[in-house]
């Protein structure tokens, strides 16, 4: 092969060096994610073996015990019982233990889905809707509106945790899911109104004047026009609202505690017996990456073009 | 079709007046060609009538109605912008379709689908029409946005330099092909650019704007040979209008007030009489050959044959048609004979 550089194009040596520090950096962010992923399948005692073994042999006590709570009873007890009628309760017998009851982390879960997916879509709809307008219309003080919506995120949010507690209190929304659909709503929405903004900032409006003098009303335009064409920027809008509210724990755990507490602050309190249950903990984390990973696969090419997308357009 | 006027229409955005007391009409089959820079307020005209801006003063009537406060849809006129000018995730198909889909017309599938091809083929797009709009060469795309127009015989067509941004050969191909259609279906046509050769060759009549003002609005023919300013003579001929000092003429022909001689560098004539000048460049256009010529006064430019003989440095003697000489006052205005 002719041998011609092109003085556009990173040298070789330059790739290896790049294509290194990317893979040395994933393996960094990798690290806490396979201990994870590692340690849900251990039983407790190896989980917290020392010195710690590198390789273990897979259990699913971890799920188990994450599912389920259990009862510690003599061996007199144990004896007297029916032989255990399924492979978890088996499991859970050589541990001297019975299961009591399923937990309450399905319902945590369910929690976490209710509140960070209806959140999400409410800002996505309000944010769309207050983008095209701030995108489109002279509304007076358009740029003050603006910064005072950015401003909400000057502050950390835990600032305002106590007003919110004592005002969610009084008006009966503590506790609630509408209550934290709400509250992650509106620390979203500044985020959604900014990024949509740029987004319908770079549609060009012609697309909806020809649809108006094509006989179409500005709402027909809005939604048979410019939604395709924001697709993309409401995807990419979309993951970051998701991720912000499905990991949000100093308000979660602050305002909600039985009805419409989320995975967040549930995980950490399950407490095996005599200590915590790391691997209960581990898989409970590990199903509760599982949606927002999922999401963002699916809306990945989004993601991706909607970063990029002020950049390559012009 | 229809015709159109504005009636005493004004329009400023904050300090900028971008159209001022406009008062047109355009009559039903008329191809009316809007020529200025860019800033003259073309582009805000079209708007206006179009419906995508409200005047701040007047009326706009098409067909003899009033419709200074109808929404764009309700108006029935067709648009083609000069850019952006087609819905990128539909195809070629459900772009023409799109005004027939509209709520306000009603028209049948089988209908859209008859109408679509029918403008598909006038416009030799039909084996296109399964293509996305992205997918389409630039000049394929004004074909299908001026298809998008065509497909539902509006009261008015309305076009913002739908050819600016094609090379010349396309654009030179897409006129002659608008301009046929156009007298095929007796449409009405306003058409903006700021190009003069697409203004001459299209017009009935040409609107020379300047700074939100029409200053003429007249056939290419009374554009170019009866200015009614400067401004508007220097709009239109490559090579431009030579303005000079009155100096270049016998002083008994001088109207009063003038203080500009203007001539055409075709009414430039080299001969035996007449002013005397120095030749500094020869260009030859290939039918013609260019000239300028200087002297102490100014300079000037004339068209000459090919075959003159004339070399740079070469003296000559200039002489001017007195039925062709346009005089002009200090502030621009003709001064007639």
């Amino acid at each position: 092969m002719n041998q011609t550089t092109d003085p556009l194009q990173p040298s070789s040596r330059m790739r290896w060096l790049a294509g290194g520090l990317i893979y040395l950096y994933a393996f960094i962010t990798l690290i806490p994610l396979v201990w994870i992923f590692v340690t849900a399948t251990r039983t407790p005692n190896d989980a917290i073996a020392y010195p710690p073994k590198l390789v273990t042999a897979p259990s699913p006590t971890g799920f188990v015990n994450l599912f389920t709570t259990r009862t510690r009873l003599s061996n007199e007890d144990l004896a007297a019982l029916p032989p255990p009628a399924t492979w978890y309760d088996n499991l859970v017998r050589k541990q001297q233990m019975v299961i009591a009851g399923p937990s309450s982390f399905i319902g945590r879960y369910v929690n976490s889905l209710i509140i960070g997916f209806g959140s999400t879509l409410l800002s996505v709809v309000l944010g769309t809707l207050a983008a095209y307008g701030f995108s489109r219309f002279r509304v007076p003080g358009k740029s003050d509106l603006l910064f005072f919506i950015l401003s909400t995120r000057m502050m950390p949010p835990i600032a305002v945790a106590i007003p919110i507690f004592l005002m969610y209190r009084a008006v009966g929304l503590s506790d609630t899911h509408l209550g934290m659909i709400l509250l992650y709503t509106v620390v979203n929405l500044s985020l959604a109104v900014w990024l949509l903004k740029g987004f319908m900032d770079e549609i060009p409006r012609e697309y909806e004047e020809a649809a108006m003098i094509d006989g179409y009303t500005r709402v027909q335009a809005f939604y048979k026009i410019v939604l395709p064409q924001a697709a993309t920027g409401i995807a990419s809008t979309a993951i970051f609202c998701l991720i912000f509210s499905w990991n949000e724990y100093a308000f979660a755990s602050l305002l909600t505690s039985g009805n419409a507490q989320t995975a967040p602050p549930f995980i950490p309190t399950i407490i095996g017996e005599g200590g915590l249950d790391w691997p209960a903990m581990a898989s409970g984390t590990a199903l509760f990456l599982l949606p927002v990973l999922i999401f963002t696969v699916l809306l990945r090419n989004h993601l991706l073009r909607g970063i990029t997308f002020g950049a390559i357009r012009k | 079709m229809a015709n159109a006027s504005f009636q005493n229409v004004s329009k400023s955005f904050g300090a900028v007046t971008a159209v001022q007391d406009l008062e047109l009409e355009i009559a039903d089959g008329e191809f009316f060609v809007l020529l200025g820079p860019s800033g003259a307020g073309k582009t805000t005209t079209l708007r206006l009538m179009a419906g995508l801006e409200t005047p701040d003063a007047g009326q706009v009537m098409i067909g003899g109605l009033d419709v200074t406060n109808l929404h764009p849809a309700a108006r029935d006129v067709a648009f083609v912008f000069q850019q952006y000018s087609l819905y990128p995730h539909y195809t070629v198909f459900e772009n023409l379709a799109f005004p027939l889909r509209s709520p306000l017309r009603r028209v049948s599938e089988s209908e859209v689908k008859r109408r679509v091809l029918e403008v598909a083929e006038l416009l030799r797009i039909d084996s296109k029409l399964q293509n996305k709009a992205t997918k389409l060469s630039g000049g394929e795309m004004q074909r299908v946005a001026i298809g998008r127009a065509l497909v539902r015989s509006p009261k008015l067509f309305l076009m913002d330099e739908p050819m600016s941004s094609l090379d010349a050969k396309l654009r030179e191909d897409l006129r002659a092909e608008l301009k046929r259609i156009q007298s095929k279906l007796g449409a009405t046509m306003i058409y903006v650019t700021h190009d003069q050769v697409e203004a001459t060759t299209l017009a009935d009549r040409i609107g020379i704007l300047e700074n939100g003002v029409l200053r003429q609005a007249s056939s290419p023919r009374t554009v170019y040979d009866d200015p009614d300013s400067l401004y508007v003579a220097q709009r239109l001929g490559t090579p431009p209008i030579n303005v000079l000092p009155l100096e270049w003429c016998e002083l008994q022909g001088v109207p009063k007030g003038a203080k500009h001689l203007a001539v055409r560098p075709e009414d430039v004539r080299v001969g035996a009489t007449g002013t005397v000048g120095t030749v500094e460049v020869v260009e030859n256009l290939g039918s013609q050959q260019q000239i300028l010529v200087s002297n102490p006064l100014s300079e000037i430019r004339a068209l000459v044959s090919v075959d003159s003989g004339l070399k740079r440095g070469q003296e000559v003697r200039l002489e001017i048609a007195a039925d062709r000489r346009l005089f002009f006052g200090s502030g621009g205005e003709r001064i007639r004979l």
